[in-house]
Parts: C-alpha cells; structure tokens; sequence
C-alpha cells in the first residue's frame, strides 16, 4: 500500500462533477473563425510567422517561440488566415493581445510533423525538444512551457515525476474523462514524459472522488513498476502543485524553490496526454478537453475543442443557457478567472469554461471579521488570513509580508470559508501587487540613484582632466614664453657683445 | 436563452463561490445554548431575575444601537447579528438574580459602550464586554454584586409574586440580609480566611448535584452546571467552538484543585466543588472561547485556557475574592496578541523561524 502524506487545511467545497463526469467527451463542430493568441504560456509571447490571406494546414507553425522560456503556437484547423491583429484575451482585464485569426476551410489537412520510431529510446534532451516544438505547455492551467520543466528535471537530478490528477476544482471533469477513456494515451505520455525528466518513478495523483479513473489509469499502468497510480484524499486544494507533492512525498517545497530542487518534477495529466500526442502522431497542441458546465449551462458537457474557439461557441453548442449567468469563469470557480466577454477564446490552459448563477455565486454583504479562525484552520500553508487581512486593511503591506504574504498560494479556501463573507484572497492579490509595485519603485529609485552617482563621478574625472590639461597648457605656455624671452635675451646679448665687438674693432 | 451580456459589468475576484451560509450564525447559536439556562435561572429565581434579565437585554440593544447610529454605521444590520444580545445575555447571567434594575442599566452600558464600541464595534474589542461590564460592576458596587438569595422557584410557596417581583428589581429589597446566603466559594474563602477548615463550612452547605442542577445560591448562569455544559457541548458538537478551550481551562482548573487538595484537604476545595460551583463552566463554554477576544490558533488557544484557569484557581484559592472568572478572563485577553504574536503555524515551505526549508535531496522516497 501507498504511503500518503497529510496536508494541512483545506476545505469541501461541493463538488458539482456529476453532470459531466457522466458524459463522454464531444467534438465540437468547427467555429467560423478561430482567435488564436500569441500568448498563451508563461514566458514570452511567440511571434507571428503567417501573413494574412495565407492558407494554413492543421498543426501549423504560427507562432514561433521566442527565447527560453516561451513556447510555439500552431494552427489549430487547416483554413485562411484572416487576421494578425490585437483582440481581447481571455483574462479579466479584457486587454488586448495579438492574435492570428483563422476562418476554418473544414477540410482538416494536416501539417506534415515526422514522429520517432521509439521515444522511449531517444534522448531525454532530443524528447524535450519535440515537446517544446509541439507547443505543450502545462495544462492544468497554469501554462508553464512543459520542456523547460522536463529540462529542470534532468538538470537537477529529479528522481520523481508526479502526475497531477487530483481536479479538485469543483465543475470539471475535463482530466476526470480525459483519464477514464484515454488512459492508455495517458499512461504512454506518462511513460514518454519519465524518461525526459530522468524520474526513477512517475507517480500519478488522484483524488479518490474519480474511482473510474482511477481503475481506469491502474489498469493502463499496470505491469509497469515505474509508473504508480496512488488515489489521495479528495480536499480543495490537492491539485495544487505544493500539496500534491507533498501528500506524495512528504517534502515540501521550500519557500521562493522549484519542486525540481527537491528532485521531483510535477505535470498534468493532460499534459502527458499531450506528449503523447506530439510523439506518437505528429500532433502539435492545438486542442484540448473543456469542460463546459456551471448551473446557468443547460447541458453541460465536455468537449474536445481546437484552441482559439470563441466561449460562445462551447455554450451554443451546450443549448444556450437555461438561465442568466452571474457570473462566466475561466477554471474552476475557486480560483478561476472572471471573463469580460464570450468573445475570448479558449486557450491551451482552459480546463473549464463555467457559468455560474448568483445562487451558485453565493455572493453576500462583508461583515466584520470576528476572528473566528476558520480562514486558520482552512490554510493549507498555514497563514493567519485574519492576521494579514487587519494588516492589509491599514496599508500595512510590510506587516503583512512578514506573516507570510507572499507564501499565499491564493487557492482561496480562507475567503470560501469565511461566514463574514470577506473577500480575503482579493485582499492578498492586491497587498502582493502593492509589496510588488513598492519592490519596483525601490529598484528604480535606487538605480536612479546609482546612475547620478556614476555620472557624478564622471563629471568630477572629466574636470579634473579638463584642469589637468589645462595646467598642462598653461606650463607649456609659460616653458614657451620663457623659451622665447630667453631666446630674445640671448639675441639682445648677442647683440651687444656684436656691438661691443664692432666699437672694439 | 440568448446570451447574455457580460461587458460593461464590474470584474468580480475569485473564489466565485462560498461555502453555504448557515441559516444559524454563530451568534445565534451561542444565543440559543445559553437559552436552557437562562430559563432555569428565571425558574429558579422568580420575577425579579427575569426583571434583571430584560432591562439588562434591552440596556445592551439600545446601548448598541444608539453607539451604531452616532458612529453613522448601519444600524439594523450590525444589531441583527446578535453580538450585543450575546453580550447582554452573558452579563445578565453574571449578575446576582435580585439585582437592582441600574445594576443591569449600568452594566449593560459600560459593557456594549465601552468594552466593545469604543474599540469600533464587533470584532475590534481586546476585552471581553460582558466581563468587562462586570468587573466593573463588581468593583463598583460590590454590595449589590455579592447578594445571593437562595432559589426560590417560581409558582412555590416562598416566591415573590409578580408584583413584589417589580418590588425588587425596581425599588429595591427592603431587607437584603433576610434573603441572602452565602455560596460555597464565599463560605470557603471566610473560613479559611479565619484559620478554620473549608470541611466543617461547606459541609451542609454543598452538595454536588445542586450545583449540577442548580438548585444553589449564586448568579443567575452560575447556577446549573448541567445545562450550561450540555449548551456548551451543543456548541462543540455544530462547530461554532473548539473542544480546545473549555478542556484547557477545565482540565487547568482541575489539576491545580486536584493537586493541592491532596496535599491539604483543610485547606483546599477539591475539583469537584471547583469545577460545579461559581461561573466555571458558564466561563469554559461561552467567555473564554468568546472568538474576537481568544487567539487565532488551536495551541494559542490552548494556552489561553490554561492561563485563565490557573488564574481562576489562583484567585479564587489566594486573592481577595471569591470568585475570579472576569479577572481571569480580562488578564487573559491582555495576553492574546502576545500569544497571537508567537504561536503561529509553521508556514509551508518553511522552518519554524520562518527561513526556507533546505533543499537537500538526500531524502526522496
């Protein structure tokens, strides 16, 4: 038996999962047109590599990475590339991002993407390059490009590879599906993505609410020692990277550190669903699984969806809503974003697109806090939110950076549990940006301060040159003048004594 | 349903949801524990406790009100979340139950206006109001706030009848001394003030389930056991208090009684006659474990109970009253951001000392 480990805090939000867990997963028709952002990943944004009007094939490359921490972006349908313009990105400001717009053709031609005969023999650095090419970035959500992590591990030795399947987000069962009906898919990318990081063992996390997965991804595993499926302990936030590594291993990563310091290295399942897709087929990432759900949706689902597809087209094709949203998220609704429009496309870190009703929001009037310590108890990291909130409350960032602010995961489970109904993790998103801000101001001021020093410095040598040259000047000017009175002297003299020679004679 | 538009309206922070509210807040439910024995009391004590009981109410209700509505804060809202009756409710329950009517005014007032308002209201007060209220009654008028009577239940043959019961509370006893009578802790601590053994004074006076039940001299709340530690247990088992608090302060209180006893039973009560009598358990189960004037962590909280019982102990065996739970309990609360400041969890990630873990590797599975 699996050793497990303890987390600390949590909570139980409802689970919501039913509606769709039940369903298999769907394609969804191809949209008229497909918005797909440059941005997509942590890291630098890619740069267009298609001009308008060209025809593009199914897993083009669009999009080209740029630097070390960025990742490719592909034509996720063969069609017309109609645009290269800035559109809304799928994030609460709304603001703009530059985005190559497709119209679909419908015929699905694909680009021509060679596959290895063997990944499992190539070299792990040779895997990460494929992987980096296809475009794969983490798609639990956090869209971190997933070869400089595979790299991460491989340079530092890490001899555990956990696969993150807890979904503890309530609404979606996007890698809850993805795991019961690919799960040999799954367990291939598992296998593929070990031996790129130099794991001596993979561990797949899952939280015990999804029994058919977990069945499913043992029976995928099984014969292989190498790869273990361990079902842990459902409690918000399991699938967040610190705890799932350390239910799995007992270790924590310590604070301002990478899990790959600790020697494991942490991916989603869909993730590796990826891989395998990118090694195995020659598919780079231009789709995912979404789950479609939320209470205001009439029949909610999950679908495989190209990336770029605008969110109104998932609702449409989920028959519409059978009630006004209050609100539409991106992600689940713990920690998901707030989407300004159903315009915005689904993205590579899109788990779930949610619409919720205000009885599901339950939004209520901001009571006084007192001090009633459930936000304690309920800390998986182990903060005082009461603490850091009065602190905040009087623009004491500094007070709150020394509780531990900026140990905050922001999982929220302090503002979902509180019966005050304050909106504690705001206060902590807006304390860190403030802390961040300062941090910034600081840095300017004191390169300011480093640059009039210099230039100071600079100024003083200049004069001082400038006085030493002329002093230079100034005796060359006197060795000159005396020369020359000296000369003139000797010429007077000469003078006289010529004259004194001439009276003599 | 056509789609709906979403631009225009205001960005909302995540989590987008909430654990489901309660139709009970905690202060209703501490409200609804307390109700068994403040009925008892009323029983028990007739008219003129439930004459103190109301004025002593009402006095906390409109003491918050009128604050509220000075301070321009919203009135309504703020006075239904049941904090101040809370507050009234407690200081009514430490009160002697044929009290004057200004007792409860005075009290009512000094504990809502100054033990919690002028903090800023719910949630900003150090001190425990209710405790407050009474310690400064108790200094103030310490005649008035040391007349026991004994039961005398309603509808039996010595009760005062509602008239006389108005009598009382309103006018005033016109003897005191007739229907007075010592508790326990008092007739203790005379005795053995007066180099006498606590054996021979209590001894008739003491028999453990009237404490448990009630059916003794003392305040109001202070009187049944029983039913304060079934609503205590009550509050324990919905989740709105910790088993942490009522067992520290109990346990400490039991230990010391326990200890010293052995060592001289003349002249120290055992933990029985400790843990039944006096506002014990009224103060294990609903002050000590009162949120806004309590540490924020299990261990801090723990440490609070214990300080608050040793001190009960303390002053109750040595000090000068004979009681010392509001004592005990405001020393207690002057030490929370002291105690707040050094327990804390240990941060993930981190050491206790607050640095990042090591890195080393050495320990993989």
């Amino acid at each position: 038996m699996f050793r497990l480990f303890g987390i600390r805090g949590g909570v139980h939000p409802e689970e919501h999962k039913h509606p769709t867990a039940s369903r298999p997963i769907e394609t969804l028709p191809l949209p008229e047109r497909l918005c797909v952002p440059l941005a997509q990943h942590i890291g630098a944004p890619a740069e267009a590599v298609v001009k308008i009007g060209q025809r593009v094939l199914r897993g083009q490359l669009i999009g080209s990475g740029q630097g070390r921490v960025s990742a490719p972006v592909h034509a996720p349908a063969s069609g017309k590339v109609v645009a290269v313009d800035d559109l809304p990105a799928p994030h609460p400001s709304g603001l703009p991002v530059l985005s190559v717009v497709i119209e679909p053709d419908g015929a699905q031609d694909d680009a021509d993407h060679p596959v290895p005969s063997d990944p499992l023999a190539m070299a792990p650095e040779a895997i990460a390059d494929f992987v980096s090419r296809a475009g794969i970035v983490g798609l639990g959500g956090a869209a971190f490009p997933s070869a400089v992590k595979l790299n991460l591990g491989l340079s530092g030795g890490a001899h555990t590879l956990i696969i993150n399947g807890g979904e503890c987000e309530p609404y979606l069962t996007c890698d809850d599906r993805l795991m019961r009906e690919r799960a040999e898919a799954v367990i291939d990318g598992v296998r593929i993505m070990r031996h790129a990081s130099g794991a001596e063992v993979a561990l797949i996390g899952i939280e015990d609410n999804k029994p058919s997965a977990i069945e499913a991804m043992r029976q995928a595993a099984a014969g292989d020692d190498a790869v273990q499926v361990v079902a842990v302990p459902t409690r918000y936030p399991m699938g967040s990277e610190k705890q799932m590594v350390q239910a799995l291993t007992g270790r924590e990563i310590p604070a301002g550190k990478l899990s790959a310091q600790l020697g494991v290295v942490l991916h989603n399942v869909g993730t590796a669903y990826a891989v395998h897709r990118a090694l195995r087929q020659g598919r780079p990432l231009v789709s995912r699984i979404v789950t479609v759900g939320g209470g205001a949706v009439r029949e909610p689902r999950n679908f495989e969806v190209p990336i770029g597809t605008p969110l109104k087209a998932l609702f449409d094709a989920c028959g519409g809503f059978a009630e006004t949203p209050d609100r539409v998220l991106m992600g689940g609704p713990m920690m998901g974003q707030w989407m300004p429009s159903l315009e915005v496309p689904v993205v590579k870190g899109t788990s779930g697109v949610i619409a919720l009703t205000a009885a599901e929001v339950r939004k209520h009037p901001v009571q006084p806090c007192i001090r009633c310590s459930r936000c304690v108890e309920a800390c998986p990291v182990g903060l005082l939110p009461l603490e850091m909130a009065s602190r905040i409350r009087k623009s004491d960032y500094d007070a709150a950076g020394k509780l531990g602010l900026t140990d905050c995961i922001a999982c929220g489970s302090c503002s979902w549990v509180c019966p005050s109904n304050i909106p504690l993790v705001h206060f902590f998103n807006f304390a860190k940006g403030e802390l961040v801000a300062r941090r910034a101001a600081e840095e300017r001021t004191s390169g300011l301060r480093e640059l009039a020093e210099k230039r100071q410095v600079r100024l003083e040598k200049e004069a001082r040159i400038k006085a030493e040259k002329a002093a230079q000047r100034k005796r060359e000017r006197q060795a000159r003048a005396e020369a020359k009175a000296a000369a003139e002297r000797e010429a007077k003299k000469q003078a006289r004594e010529e004259q004194k020679q001439e009276e003599e004679a | 349903m056509s789609a709906p538009r979403l631009e225009g309206r205001p960005p909302q922070a995540g989590p987008h949801t909430h654990a489901p509210r309660p139709r009970l807040g905690d202060m209703a439910l501490v409200n609804i524990a307390l109700l068994p024995a403040a009925l008892w009391a009323v029983y028990l004590f007739g008219w003129p406790a439930l004459n103190l009981l109301l004025v002593t109410l009402a006095t906390a209700l409109l003491a918050e009100a009128a604050s509220l509505w000075l301070a321009g804060k919203p009135v309504r809202p703020h006075l239904s979340d049941g904090s101040a009756l809370l507050t009234g409710l407690i200081l009514a329950l430490s009160l002697p139950p044929w009290a004057p009517w200004w007792i409860g005014v005075v009290g009512g007032l000094f504990a809502v206006v100054v033990g919690k308002q002028i903090f800023g209201g719910l949630g900003q007060n150090i001190f425990n109001p209710a405790m407050l209220g009474r310690t400064a009654l108790l200094v103030s008028f310490p005649l008035e706030m040391t007349a026991w009577v004994t039961p005398r239940p309603l509808f039996t043959e010595h009760a005062p009848s509602f008239v006389e019961g108005l009598r009382i509370t309103f006018v005033g006893l016109p003897d005191l001394d007739a229907v007075t009578s010592a508790t326990l802790l008092d007739t203790a601590k005379t005795a053995v003030d007066q180099g006498g053994t606590i054996h021979g004074a209590t001894g008739e006076l003491f028999a453990g389930i009237h404490a448990f039940t009630g059916l003794t001299g003392g305040s109001m709340g202070e009187t049944s056991a029983l039913l304060l530690a079934l609503g205590g247990l009550f509050l324990i088992w919905r989740g709105v208090i910790g088993w942490q608090v009522p067992a520290a302060v109990l346990g400490a209180v039991a230990l010391l009684a326990t200890v010293f006893h052995l060592i001289d039973p003349d002249r120290y009560l055992h933990a029985g006659h400790h843990l039944l009598s006096g506002a014990l358990v009224l103060c294990a189960f609903f002050i000590a474990t009162d949120p806004v004037t309590s540490p924020a962590t299990r261990l801090g909280r723990i440490l609070f109970g214990v300080g608050v019982g040793v001190l009960v102990w303390v002053i109750r065996t040595f000090g000068g009253y004979p009681d010392g739970n509001a004592f005990a309990i405001l020393l207690m609360n002057a030490l929370v951001p002291l105690i707040d400041h050094y327990v804390r969890p240990r941060i993930y990630g981190r050491d206790r000392r607050g640095a990042p873990l090591d890195t080393g590797k050495e320990g993989g599975r």
